[in-house]
């Protein structure tokens, strides 16, 4: 698998935590799943550490429609991560 | 039956939605409509704001709507739902529902709104009138609840 540029957009608490609304970044080859991509980024530091420590309370959009954690990541341009919704 | 859904920082008119909705038909027997409120919570918010996901909050919507058009029978449906800074008594959310009789009209409404709740992707932050911390909303177990039901 070959390295992938994706768009990683952050929302609520996940974007204040990490510190930024979004970002480009460019994903290993060994990133296949949504769970991966999760557990790739808290090690980028401390904020995403912080932001991404219970990884079953952060919900995943790819291409801007929700994922499970263990969607694969092929075709990815837009990963969104954010808290549990609260709209309505 | 095309739903309308629209993602707005402006406020909306409920007489003048529900009048677009019902525009030229003769077919329609039934409607209703759910307004979201913003509460004071006893006094003690000075607003919310929302922040949403531009685009997906659309299409998230947009599927939900085009779900309930499928499984009752509507002949008319549209969403609203505004974002940014809304203060105590303001309108945040706007479902309308048409349809020949009232139970499809009923429960299309009820079915989109406690789907919004969970799949469309809004957040709400508490500003408090006291100026204390302010705090993002934690989601409601209820809410998965409800929309489980369907």
């Amino acid at each position: 698998m070959t390295d992938r540029a994706v768009k990683l957009i952050y929302f609520a608490w996940v974007r204040e935590r990490i510190g930024l609304a979004e970002e480009h970044v460019t994903l290993p080859g060994g990133i296949a799943t949504v769970r991966d991509l999760l557990a790739w980024l808290q090690a980028r530091g401390d904020g995403y550490a912080e932001a991404l420590k219970v990884p079953e309370a952060i919900r995943v959009a790819i291409n801007q429609d929700h994922v499970p954690h263990g969607a694969g990541l092929d075709g990815a341009r837009e990963i969104a991560l954010f808290p549990p919704m609260t709209g309505g | 039956m095309q739903p309308i859904v629209r993602i707005q920082r402006e406020d909306f008119d409920l007489a003048a939605e529900t009048g677009r909705l019902r525009e030229g038909s003769r077919d329609i027997g039934a409607i209703v409509t759910f307004s979201g409120l913003c509460r004071d919570e006893a006094g003690t918010l000075a607003a919310l704001e929302i922040e949403h996901y531009p685009g997906m909050a659309e299409a998230e919507i947009g599927r939900i709507a085009e779900e309930a058009a499928s499984r009752w029978p509507l002949l008319g449906l549209a969403a609203l739902h505004r974002y940014g800074r809304i203060l105590p008594g303001e309108n945040i959310v706007l479902v309308i529902a048409a349809s020949s009789h009232r139970q499809a009209a009923f429960e299309a409404a009820s079915f989109l709104m406690d789907y919004l709740k969970t799949r469309a992707p809004f957040w709400k932050k508490q500003h408090l009138r006291d100026g204390s911390a302010s705090g993002w909303v934690e989601a409601r177990e209820t809410d998965e609840e409800a929309a489980g039901r369907w």
